[in-house]
Parts: structure tokens; sequence; C-alpha cells
């Protein structure tokens, strides 16, 4: 951290993870959303006294995500099944009473949704003394429907704006950007670091002064190194005067289905996270491929994910590689079409200069393919439109089929399961 | 989000080989004009279902049978999927939802494409996991087919039905 990030008050989100990253202690953090108030709040709590540095989830459900609060509602009356923790039908005096006690100096707690119109749940986690949230203008609309990507813009625009007007009394409200996490799998780490960056300036701009930087744990631990270098190496460019951390993700994609094999996949993304300087990480179960995780099984994870972390010292890759080099290009490109990071973005994707491989979004242009090579990198096919064809080299051409697809899509899990299966240990399958 | 396919991983082939781009985008929004000729086959997502990669796997395979494929994506409003299915007059519309709320979201929305009167002879399948009640989902079957569906392909059917199934249609439009 340099003198130039700001003092930040004792009971904030972005505090509480730099402190413990100055301790060299890995944050690890759930995902996990209960409906029920009193179940939330027995979750909030199992996961402040699992033996690990933590910080608490409150996942929100599907009908809050997209703005349908009256459903929520009804989901709640008549005892249906909510997917997450519903924070708008709750209203904030149930929210505060279930947090009372939970949330404190020592246990931050943050609010993840995946909507692109959050300006009710930003209003909600406000209401009742929340100040730490995830999003982003293109990484919560693109993936996940048919929301305009310039209505995302807006609406992310005054969800800024509100969130950093909570600033003051003992508040310093912080933002993560999902762009690290685009489709889940199959995206090279180039575009996730390049949208990550992005996504964290365009916050900036809007007036947070904390932010982190997220990375999805992809198919190659080194690859995967690399774009953490990368990633911590362009946010020191182009974000000096925040206060950042970078937050990994374990794999988002096709789940190992065997337990050891799902364990494995977590220590190696707990690993990825305390080698490369990340300072926290957001766990997955041995339930991931098949149902939502209990909370003992998320605390089961966290324990683990953490003791994994403490085994690692830190070593950090080169910046000076490949997917910097790329990332580099592309957020120079998008920089350079508005001095406005809203408007850049949006041209940026009318244009192509940004283009998800296998994002079926309208306002995507979809030229762009990715593949994996021989040793589980994940590479260009096609950038289309992108500025980087001379940074990447020709790939062998060859027509993607829809067995190739789900042979890529389920290269992490067989990859795991596969030791799993045989009774050999993971790790040497992958240190080749 | 856990981008479950359509159907379980395969037995798939060990090793990875490299993959380039078809002739033709995946993305719907290049292909803005409807064209004249065989109509082509529609593969949408369900309004309240945001996964891709089971949409993404069959626009491939129904490319790789010899279809022309729009793919509307995920999250499709009812009332875009009729106006768009009225617009382009496709032979067949594939729904597909592994969210848990096909057979809701697929009951409403059929009903609502059968009350168009050009729609009347399109064929429409639904498949994916349709239910919260794994291998039970087959339950829904009869209520899906009576609401409209000319073939449901619940997850456990696997894929060579449905590959036979578009095997078998028909050069044209009516069914």
């Amino acid at each position: 951290m340099t003198a130039l990030v700001p003092e930040l008050p004792a009971v904030s989100f972005g505090g509480f993870v730099q402190r413990a990253h100055a301790r060299g202690e890995l944050v690890v953090q759930p995902r996990m959303g209960i409906a029920d108030p009193a179940a939330m709040r027995a979750g909030l709590l199992a996961t402040k006294h699992a033996d690990a540095t933590t910080v608490g989830t409150i996942t929100l459900d599907s009908y809050t995500r997209i703005a349908d609060h009256a459903a929520a509602r009804r989901a709640l009356d008549s005892g249906a099944d909510l997917n997450g923790f519903p924070i708008v039908a709750h209203g904030p005096e149930v929210t505060s009473a279930m947090l009372d006690g939970v949330r404190d100096a020592g246990f931050p707690v943050q609010v993840r949704h995946g909507s692109a119109c959050p300006q009710d749940i930003i209003m909600a986690l406000a209401l009742s003394g929340l100040d730490a949230t995830e999003g982003g203008p293109v990484s919560y609309c693109l993936p996940y429907g048919r929301t305009p990507l310039a209505d995302s813009v807006r609406n992310w625009t005054e969800c800024c704006e509100l969130l950093a007007a909570l600033r003051g009394r003992g508040i310093e409200p912080h933002l993560e950007t999902f762009g690290g996490c685009m489709m889940g799998q199959l995206c090279p780490p180039s575009l996730l670091v390049a949208l990550s960056v992005l996504e964290g300036m365009f916050f900036a701009q809007h007036g947070l002064r904390s932010v982190s930087l997220s990375y999805a744990q992809q198919t190659h631990p080194g690859q995967d190194a690399d774009a953490v270098a990368a990633l911590r190496s362009l946010a020191a460019q182009h974000l000096p005067t925040l206060d950042r951390h970078v937050v990994i993700y374990t794999y988002m994609g096709v789940f190992p289905r065997t337990p050891d094999g799902a364990l494995a996949l977590l220590e190696q993304s707990a690993q990825l996270a305390a080698r490369s300087g990340a300072a926290r990480l957001i766990v997955k179960t041995v339930a991931e491929a098949s149902r939502i995780p209990t909370v003992a099984e998320n605390v089961q994870s966290l324990q683990i994910a953490s003791a994994a972390a403490a085994r690692v010292t830190r070593a950090e890759a080169s910046a000076d590689n490949q997917v910097h080099a790329e990332a580099s290009a592309l957020i120079d490109a998008v920089l350079d079409l508005d001095g406005d990071l809203g408007r850049a973005l949006v041209k940026a994707f009318t244009l192509g200069y940004l283009d998800v491989p296998f994002c079926l979004h309208p306002d995507n242009a979809g030229r762009s393919r990715s593949y994996l090579d021989d040793a589980g990198r994940l590479r260009w096919a096609d950038v289309g439109a992108m500025p980087i064809a001379r940074l990447v080299g020709a790939a062998e051409r060859r027509v993607l089929t829809s067995t190739d697809l789900l042979t890529s899509l389920s290269y992490v899990e067989r990859t795991y399961d596969g030791p799993a299966l045989t009774g050999r240990t993971t790790t040497t399958a992958l240190n080749r | 989000m856990q981008p479950d396919l359509l159907v379980g991983a395969p037995g798939g082939a060990p090793s990875l080989r490299s993959i380039t781009p078809r002739a033709s985008a995946l993305n719907h929004s290049e292909i803005d004009t409807v064209r004249d000729g065989d109509p082509g086959v529609m593969v949408t997502g369900t309004a309240s279902d945001s996964h891709t990669w089971n949409l993404v796997f069959l626009q491939l395979l129904l490319e790789e049978l010899g279809q022309e494929v729009t793919n509307l994506g995920p999250c499709v409003p009812d009332d875009l999927l009729v106006d768009e299915a009225r617009r382009r007059r496709p032979k067949l519309i594939v729904m597909s939802s592994v969210n848990g709320h096909g057979a809701t979201d697929g009951m409403r929305v059929v009903e609502k494409l059968r009350e168009q009167p050009e729609l009347a002879g399109t064929r429409i399948v639904i498949g994916g996991k349709l239910g919260i009640a794994g291998a039970g989902n087959t339950r829904h079957t009869a209520g899906l087919v009576d609401a409209g569906f000319d073939a449901v392909f619940e997850e456990g059917a696997g894929l060579g039905l449905f590959r036979s199934y578009v095997a078998a249609l028909p050069v044209g439009a009516s069914r």
C-alpha cells in the first residue's frame, strides 16, 4: 500500500482486508444466501466463528436480482423456496436486526446479487447499515440476460453515486468488480483482467475510493499466476490513489464431482491467492457440482482454504508476461475511445474492441473464440476486432464442434476428478 | 453461477484439440436480416434462466446437423420471444432451461406462442432440467405437451432422441 491510499475507518470492508493482508493472512469468504433471517444470521455466525480470517456474505435471490420484489414477498409469505436473502422484500428493519451483534469491526459483511438494475438493492443495504457489495456495468449485464449495456451503465452509475454518498460517519463504501469472471469459464485471462481494471476505473470515476478487483481461477496454474501479476500491476498503474485489493474466485465453471477433486481445486485456488499477493478468496465447496452447499460445507471450505494458503509463501510471477501485454492493449484501446468510462465501455463493445467469447448478449459482437491448448492454457482462436491481433500468435485452424465445447467445459472437472477416481494425488497431475 | 449443461458431461476425449471459429458467428445480433428460403431453427433460453452454455452447445449441435440457427440467448422475456418468432417464422423453436423453472416458464410462454395464428404450425420443443426434482422432472412432460410443445426432452433422456428428432425434420416450415 502506498501513502496515496486513503486512511480507512475501523469498521470498513476495505480496511479489514487491508489489515489482514498486512498481517500476511488471506481473507476467505463463502457464497451464502438464505431467505430466512434466523438461518441467514446463523450462517453468518458460523462464517464468523470459523477457524480462519473471514468476512461474511449475504447472497440475494433471483427475484430480487431482477427487481421483482413482489415475487420475493409472495415467496416469503407463502413459504416457497427462495435461492437467497431477499434484502428489499425483508426491508431494513429485518436486515438490521439479523445483523445485530454479527457484523462488527472484526467481521464485515458484503452483499452479492448479480443485478443489472440494483438501485433498490443498494438503497436497502445502505438503510440496513451495510456498505460493501459487488457487481459492475459489464460483468453483471452481459453474461446474464438482455438488459442493454447502456441501461446497465446508467444503473451502475447511479448505484456508484449512491454508494459513494454513504461515506462519512465511519463508513467507507466498498465495491468489488465481478469483471474477472465473465461466463465463468473459457474466457482468456487477458480479457478478464482488462474488464476488472476497467470496471474498477468506472467505480473510481463515480466516487468510490475502496474497490476490489476480481479474478476467477481458470484452467492453468501458471497462466493464472501471470494473470494475477498482470492484474495487480495494471491496477497499480490505473488506480494509484484507491484502496484496492485483488480477490480470487475459486473456479466458477463445471466443478469436480468427487470431494477429493473439489477440495484439491479449492486448495489450488487458495495457493494461487497466497502466492500472487491477492488479499481475499471466495471459496467453493464439495457440494458445488450438485446443489447449494450447506453452512457446514462452507465452513469446511473456509478452513481448508485458509490452511492451504498458510502453507505457501508469497512468490509473485513477473508482470512482464503475455496476459499483461494483451490486457494492457485492451485497456488502452478502451480509454482512448472516451474520457467517460461508461461511454467508453459501450463504444468498445459496439466496435468489438471488447468481445467476450460465447457470450450471446445482443451488445456483444460475438466474433471472438477461445480454446484450450494441450497444456490447458486458455488461448484465443479468434480475437475478432479486439486490438490484440499482433500480440496473439496464429491458432491452428479447426472447427469447434459441440463435442469440443463439452470437452473444454469439463476439462477442469476431469483433471481434478480423474486422480481422485484412480487414487492418485491431484497435485502431481497439475504441476507439469 | 454454475454453468450447468443441457446434459451431464459426456465421456469426452482425453486430449483437447485446438479449435477455431465456424464461419457463422454465434451471436444472433449479426444475423439481423431474415433470409428467404429454408426457415432456420431458433434457440432460446427462458425468461428467468440466465444460463448460457446450454444454449451455445445446442447451437453448435444444430449447426452440425445442418441447420441454420438464430440464438436469442439467456433470460428472453416472453413477449420478445413471441415477437422474434413471428418475425422470423422458424421451422423449429428449441427452448432450453436448466435453472429448475423450465416447466413453469415453458408452460406460460408456449401458450402465448400458440395463440399466434402464424405460429400454430411451428414445431416447438423444450429440454433441459425442467424442474427441481431431478429424475422426477418427467412428471412435467404431459402438462408441457398439453400446453403446446411438440416434444419434451428432460435431461435424463439424453441427446440421442433430440438428434433423431432434428434429423427427421422435413424441409419447410409446416408440421
